[in-house]
């Protein structure tokens, strides 16, 4: 294998509305697969995809917010949320269904900067 | 679309062989599928299928081999969770065939 | 007549689109919309205002799909598919702001 490099997803969308989110989260499995550093950073709406009790049968859409909880399992556990993209929807840390690092939006750019690999979404 | 008979009633089925439709799945179809696999089920061969389905219930996705490899070692035992003796259940891959015989999707980033 | 509003309105203007044209009648939010129909959001003092001067209604298997079912801003109604069937056939017209 080659050397490791520095993989960012920048997740900025809500989940469901589109189909950004349930894309970021697979291309993180399959990347995962590949022993990279992975981290993954959470702004804007794409906090929205880490909120408690999604439940989807009403939309006849397949939950896959169960899936970031076993992103430990895959050695993924650079998770960053923006602290003001929460505070705007009036989420805290205890509403979010994994555990996270809660980072300034200045702090988010500076850690987007370290990257060999910026993926968006 | 393709579909599988078994006892009498009707699986629907992708190009490969996976069960489309995940609530369908029973013992009967793992054997089925089993055997389409030339894998006879033994106790080992159901532990390994049944770790999935609870896998899938709770994380609602199929694990990759290596996360597989490392949370059966986690759950039944070191002897368990190596390449070595998952290999030798199913040999052409864990991932692929249990899988398959669990009635889940392929796992995300297998080929 | 009906307004319907499909978009987040912490990322899209479409809601305030909708508020500063519609005037009166019914509003629905849907699919990432129903985000403004949750306490705490940084829209909810204009959410609040808007429903003294609309029927404000949000897509209850939307908001349950994100997990914001217990987080609904009073005085916004809760509709199921068949109640959205219903303020469609019951408006003359509708406009979705996409």
């Amino acid at each position: 294998m080659s050397e490791i490099k520095k993989f960012m997803f920048v997740n900025r969308k809500a989940p469901y509305g589109t189909i950004y989110a349930l894309e970021s989260l697979e291309v993180v499995l399959i990347t995962a697969a590949f022993d990279q550093d992975v981290s993954l950073m959470f702004l804007d709406d794409g906090v929205y995809q880490l909120k408690k009790g999604q439940q989807t049968k009403g939309i006849e859409t397949k939950n896959f917010s169960p899936a970031y909880r076993a992103l430990e399992d895959y050695d993924v556990e650079k998770l960053y949320v923006e602290k003001e993209s929460m505070q705007a929807r009036g989420l805290t840390e205890e509403d979010l269904l994994v555990s996270v690092t809660v980072l300034s939006r200045a702090e988010m750019g500076a850690l987007m900067d370290e990257q060999d690999v910026v993926l968006s979404y | 679309m393709s579909s599988i008979e078994v006892g009498g009633r009707s699986y629907e089925t992708d190009e490969e062989g996976y069960l489309l439709n995940l609530s369908e799945w029973n013992a009967e179809v793992a054997d089925y599928i089993a055997k389409t696999e030339n894998i006879d089920m033994s106790d080992q061969h159901w532990e390994v299928v049944n770790f999935l389905r609870e896998y899938f219930e709770e994380y609602q996705i199929a694990p990759a081999v290596r996360v597989l490899t490392k949370s059966i070692g986690k759950k039944l035992g070191a002897e368990k969770g190596n390449s070595e003796y998952l290999y030798g259940l199913f040999p052409y891959g864990p991932g692929k065939q249990a899988c398959k015989i669990a009635g889940l999707p392929k796992p995300t980033g297998c080929v | 007549m009906l307004h319907i509003v499909n978009k987040s309105p912490l990322t899209s203007n479409t809601l305030d689109s909708c508020l500063s044209t519609a005037t009166g009648g019914d509003i629905l939010l849907i699919e990432d919309a129903v985000y403004a129909a949750t306490r705490g959001n940084a829209v909810e003092a204009k959410l609040r205002a808007a429903t003294g001067q609309f029927r404000v209604h949000v897509l209850l298997p939307d908001l349950d799909a994100r997990g914001m079912g217990d987080r609904l801003i009073e005085g916004v109604l809760p509709v199921d598919y068949a109640g959205f069937v219903d303020l469609v056939a019951s408006n003359k017209t509708c406009q979705s702001w996409l």
